[in-house]
């Protein structure tokens, strides 16, 4: 099979350019105005975060990949959405639910794919695995596998971007179990106090593990969650990648005019476990078979370009022709790829002085 | 071509498992995301899902069956526009992807059994030292001036931001109020709040915007304002600064500097007199720093603001009034990782660091009374430790004593032993004896905490017996 370069399905993220005015009225009223080629393309994207996801199951079940990995299935619509709304210079962070954010910056499947089977051909070599994969090039700042760490983190990256005078802002994305923990409300109130170019994406998926929102939080809408440090925070339907977009677009004016941090609580869904190794006994099933006929990210896009927008089959096949091989491109390199040499055991360690 | 369905792995330790129940059958059409049956583990009972678009070809596992290896054909797949009579002749365990890793290898891969997969080092990644005799230390002639430790970690900080504007300063009480120690005085006024900057009491928080702030290309200087509260935010000085780097492939340095007074204080009870040298010095990833005089106290904190790792730098409290001749040259700058024979001997090597190398001296004045010539050595590096100095001086003297406020178990005196033990075993005459601080936490009553702590008798007592004087 011919080689796909990767490039085709990588969206290029804008180009920074100084923000339009434009109010910060609520988000979520007005319908988004939207194009076919639009649309296509975040089809597309969230596509090929699917059948990647998939891909990495099935490898999974090969025993090609190991330890915990977290898929993103259901969830796609937040990640292409908030993207599509910022520039190649703005900062993204995220917990170990990362792949679809590396596909969703512009990081190449290949190297993805081969960080999970954990080859030398890996974003971190092999070193680093499923929850810990990083690109400098892309401004993806990782994969973080301690629940809640990447938001401090991603705090610092907004808090180095002030200081250096830049106009890029920074994203951290973390679940409605992380929004439970002590270090968020830290980093929370010194992003208010400093005015720090952060927006907050709370990823609520409903579960935290097998633990509901209802059963660990006294203040179940998270959006609400930075009232108290003046931080405004809308909740938007995660599930519609133009609802998100939208949303993202008002808080990237808000916080790159300089007003300080913003959170967006994307109401969504993951199909999945909480890993591969989790029979979701919390939920029934009936649950998530009604999230994925009634509320579908992608198949709520497919609908629209099929009827609105008056796409062709024929352009939809296409993209999902060439997702597919880019995925099974994907496939071959991660198990193609070289363990890493062993003398890599001691290098990186520390940064020679 | 036909495509095998394998019976896939739901665990990281599944091996094999029971084919519950079909969902599907023969010449039924399938999509990504469709349920094909259900799989039972002695853990849990699983749906597994399509991921390739066709129509069921044949099931080859019936349902019910047990024992069901992982990575066994259970089903094929007919792509678009293939009938059944693709399956004639179609060997369903051929065809299916060859693995490299397969499922097995990774259930048997318990670390107990793991292969060596390198040639055994050294136990660091970093070199450890260089074997050269060469001291680093103030030339000849160097322009001095006396001033206190305070003043001289004040200095070191004050020239380091002036050199680099990336370099900013962020801590409880560092700015405006000068410092809950007066080591950060005058910086406000010098540099102005974007790079003297006061934060809110939350350890964790700050912790973890710091180190966010060297991944996004900032040099901080974090300081707690004593080590103790630093507990609050071990987690992202271990997990977010010292992993990064390496679970990244290299890509993600953390330049940054955690400083602040470590070690005993006077008369504050157990959480707030604590030495943590040996928790941090455990951690690949970081640099320790832990110095006694203001000397190299100065030369040391500019090397860590100037080094690209995360370095922990361990201030002492006690000696923060003291004075010392201190060299005036901005660009005199200390090796981590090096240590310094601070007085010559001859007869029993004493180690120590921080505030233990002060007693170490007295007690080698003391010695020396009796007739016993002791070499005193400051570590100033906890990490990379500076082994090539303390074997050659056991070489020199055949007999050691190690010095440290921290608890005894798993204390820097415990992996000196051991590292003397295994590189100079034949050069030692006597066991190597180890003066720590008492294994109780820190007792407020003041003959109790003298009781606690290194006293330089102790440090006395150890060389004779070591020396087997008495
Ligand atoms: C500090 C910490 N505690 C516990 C865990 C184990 N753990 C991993 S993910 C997770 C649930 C997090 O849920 P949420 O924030 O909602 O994210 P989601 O998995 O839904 O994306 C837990 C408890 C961890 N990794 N880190
Ligand atoms: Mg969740």
């Amino acid at each position: 099979m011919a080689r796909t370069p990767q490039t085709r399905t990588t969206r290029s993220r804008k180009t920074p350019a100084k923000p339009a005015a434009k109010s910060t009225a609520s988000a979520a009223s007005k319908q988004p105005e939207t194009s076919k080629e639009e649309l296509l393309e975040l089809y597309r994207e969230m596509l090929l975060i699917r059948r990647f996801e998939e891909k990495a199951g099935q490898m999974y079940g090969m025993g090609l990949i190991g330890g915990f990995c977290h898929l993103y299935i259901g969830q796609e619509a937040v990640v292409v959405g908030i993207q599509a709304a910022l520039t190649s210079n703005d900062k993204v962070i995220t917990s170990y639910r990362d792949h679809g954010h590396m596909l969703a910056c512009g990081m190449e499947s290949n190297g993805v794919m081969a960080e999970l089977t954990g080859r030398a051909g890996g974003y971190s070599k092999g070193k680093g695995g499923s929850m810990h994969m990083f690109s400098r090039q892309k401004n993806f700042y990782g994969g973080h596998g301690i629940v809640g760490a990447q938001v401090p983190l991603g705090t610092g990256l907004a808090f180095a971007e002030k200081y250096k005078g830049s106009d890029a802002l920074s994203v951290a994305y973390f679940g409605d179990g992380s929004a439970n923990q002590g270090q968020v409300y830290e980093a929370f109130n010194m992003a208010a106090l400093w005015k720090l170019p952060v927006i907050y994406v709370i990823e609520n998926n409903q579960y935290a593990m097998g633990t509901s929102v209802a059963r660990s939080s006294a203040q179940p809408e998270l959006a609400k969650r930075g009232e108290s440090f003046g931080i405004p925070g809308v909740q938007v339907d995660g599930m519609d990648v133009l609802a998100v977009k939208a949303a993202a677009e008002e808080a990237v004016a808000y916080v790159r005019g300089g007003k300080g941090p913003m959170i967006l609580e994307m109401k969504t869904y993951r199909y999945r476990g909480h890993s591969m190794s989790d029979p979701a006994k919390y939920r029934s099933k009936e649950e998530v078979n009604k999230m994925r006929a009634e509320r579908d990210p992608i198949e709520r896009v497919r609908q629209m370009l099929l009827g609105k927008l008056e796409a062709s089959e024929d352009e939809l096949k296409a993209i999902d022709k060439d997702v597919k091989s880019i995925v099974s491109d994907a496939a071959e390199f991660a198990q193609n790829s070289p363990e890493p040499d062993a003398s890599e055991l001691y290098t990186d360690v520390l940064v020679e002085a | 071509m036909p495509v095998p369905i394998l019976m896939p792995a739901l665990s990281p330790t599944m091996e094999e498992g029971t084919l519950a129940k079909w969902m599907v059958k023969p010449g039924d059409k399938v999509g990504p995301g469709d349920v094909l049956c259900e799989i039972e583990t002695d853990k849990a009972t699983m749906e597994v899902e399509a991921v390739d678009e066709g129509t069921i070809g044949k099931l080859i596992v019936d349902e019910g069956a047990e024992g069901v290896k992982v990575n066994a054909p259970i089903a094929v797949l007919l792509e678009d526009g293939e009938d059944e009579s693709a399956l004639d002749g179609f060997d369903a365990g051929a065809g299916g992807p060859a693995p490299k890793a397969d499922a097995e290898d990774v259930a048997d891969a318990t670390p107990a059994e793991e292969k060596p997969k390198a040639a055994p080092k050294a136990r660091d990644s970093a070199p450890e030292s260089d074997d050269s005799d060469a001291e680093p230390d103030l030339p000849d002639g160097a322009e001095t001036a006396n001033i206190t430790l305070r003043e001289a970690l004040r200095d070191a900080m004050m020239e380091e931001m002036e050199r680099d504007e990336v370099v900013f300063l962020m801590g409880e009480e560092v700015a405006e109020y000068q410092g809950a120690y007066k080591v950060s005085q005058g910086l406000l006024e010098k540099f102005g709040p974007r790079r003297v900057i006061d934060t809110p009491i939350t350890e964790h928080g700050f912790a973890g915007i710091g180190v966010g702030a060297a991944f996004g290309g900032l040099k901080p200087i974090v300081e707690f304002m004593t080590f103790n509260f630093a507990m609050q935010a071990i987690d992202h000085i271990i997990n977010s600064a010292a992993k990064t780097l390496y679970m990244s492939g290299g890509q993600m340095g953390c330049p940054i500097v955690f400083r602040g007074p470590n070690g005993a204080a006077a008369r504050v009870g157990a959480q707030h007199s604590q030495d943590y040298a040996p928790w941090y010095a455990s951690v690949p990833g970081l640099k320790v720093v832990a110095p006694y005089d203001a000397l190299s106290a100065k030369a040391l904190l500019k090397a860590a603001i100037r080094d690209p790792n995360p370095v922990i730098f361990l201030e002492n409290e006690v000696l923060y009034g003291r004075t010392w001749d201190v060299a005036t040259d901005p660009e005199f700058v200390l090796p981590i990782g090096k240590a310094k024979v601070v007085r010559p001997g001859s007869d029993v090597t004493l180690v120590g660091y921080s505030i233990t190398v002060g007693k170490a001296l007295e007690a080698a004045e003391k010695l020396a009374e009796e007739g016993i010539d002791a070499e005193v050595i400051d570590l100033r590096s906890i990490r990379p430790l500076d082994s090539a100095t303390i074997v050659r001086s056991v070489q020199k003297t055949n007999r050691c004593v190690t010095i440290e406020e921290s608890w005894p178990t798993c204390g820097i005196g415990a992996e000196l032993s051991a590292r003397i033990m295994e590189e100079a075993f034949d050069w030692l005459d006597a066991p190597v004896k180890r003066v720590s601080g008492v294994d109780v936490p820190m007792p407020y009553a003041a003959n109790l905490e003298k009781l606690a702590l290194p006293q330089s008798e102790h440090i006395v007592a150890a060389a004779k017996a070591v020396c087997y004087s008495e």
